[in-house]
């Protein structure tokens, strides 16, 4: 059976068909779940897709956290479900204190669209594990509130667990403290990235094929289960 | 009816650049006094029934879990 990945849509979500895509080109069958389900279906992981969802009312990812399929999820992802956050959905997750930290706006106040270089700094997670430590990868970054802040303990405990997953390799593009483009709950199976992964899976429509890891690496994690 | 005011703002640690930028903007108008300015959010929130303790204590309940993010922000309630 092929391994089933939910991909959820929020009202305001834009980047749900390109992640469904991703979890398609990478071999596994993407399932569409929506704000409102109140059932996970028994899926193997589940991924936040990038947008604005609840139009970013209030602060980015602060209404999505109180969707009903949150009510799902936040359990599950606490029992070691994988879950990744991609931009909007890495905001939803600090939201829901599923990750430390939180992310503001861009130090330049500018929205950023474009390809940036990002290190994997972390490869023991199930969205990471096929990639090379410390491989750089080219990817888009695209968002208004992607400064990543932390208090300096979180900072210091997120160092030394090694839970950043993702440095930006180049100049620091948005103000994020410690270079930070993603980081990963202590269990691992939580991860939010701000750069897109799902947009960089075909050479034909992206910067390259460099963000398929992610999702092969969930499926390799599933099968090995 | 009762009037709670919730006031946000982000922790004195946390860089804020639209404040910064308010600021500079200050200068250019000719407000060299200008030091520093700090944006923040006001919520007025419409009760039933009185401001009375409980009520207070209600709405910092929701201030905490929804109108402010307390990783990065703080809150202040008064009545209105």
């Amino acid at each position: 059976m092929t391994a089933r990945v939910g991909v959820i849509t929020f009202p305001g979500s834009l980047d749900d068909a390109d992640a469904a895509r991703a979890v398609a080109r990478a071999g596994a069958e993407p399932v569409p779940l929506w704000h409102g389900d109140r059932d996970l279906r028994g899926l193997a992981a589940v991924i936040l897709p990038g947008g604005f969802s609840y139009g970013d009312y209030l602060r980015c990812g602060a209404i999505a956290r109180f969707a009903p399929v949150m009510g799902e999820l936040v359990p599950a992802a606490r029992a070691g479900l994988p879950v990744l956050g991609i931009c909007n959905g890495f905001q939803i997750l600090c939201e829901a204190h599923l990750l430390p930290g939180a992310l503001t706006r861009n130090a330049g106040l500018r929205f950023i669209d474009r390809v940036v270089r990002v290190r994997i700094e972390d490869t023991r997670t199930p969205w990471t594990a096929d990639y090379a430590q410390d491989q750089e990868i080219s990817v888009v970054l695209k968002s208004g509130e992607g400064a990543y802040v932390a208090d300096p303990a979180t900072l210091a405990r997120l160092a030394a667990a090694g839970q950043v997953v993702a440095r930006y390799a180049g100049a620091n593009p948005n103000g994020s403290v410690g270079d930070i483009a993603g980081v990963r709950n202590e269990a691992g199976n939580v991860v939010g990235l701000m750069p897109h992964p799902e947009h960089a899976i075909d050479a034909l429509t992206g910067p390259g094929t460099d963000g398929l890891g992610f999702f092969t690496s969930v499926l390799r994690a599933m099968v090995d289960q | 009816m009762a009037r709670i005011v919730v006031d946000v703002m982000l922790r004195k640690e946390i860089h804020d650049p639209q404040g910064e930028a308010i600021a500079s903007a200050a200068h250019r108008l000719g407000f060299g006094q200008v030091l520093g300015v700090r944006q923040g959010k006001r919520f007025e929130v419409e009760l039933s029934g009185p401001a009375d303790e409980a009520a207070l204590a209600r709405v910092a309940e929701l201030a905490g879990e929804l109108l402010a993010n307390q990783v990065i922000e703080e809150f202040t309630l008064h009545e209105s």
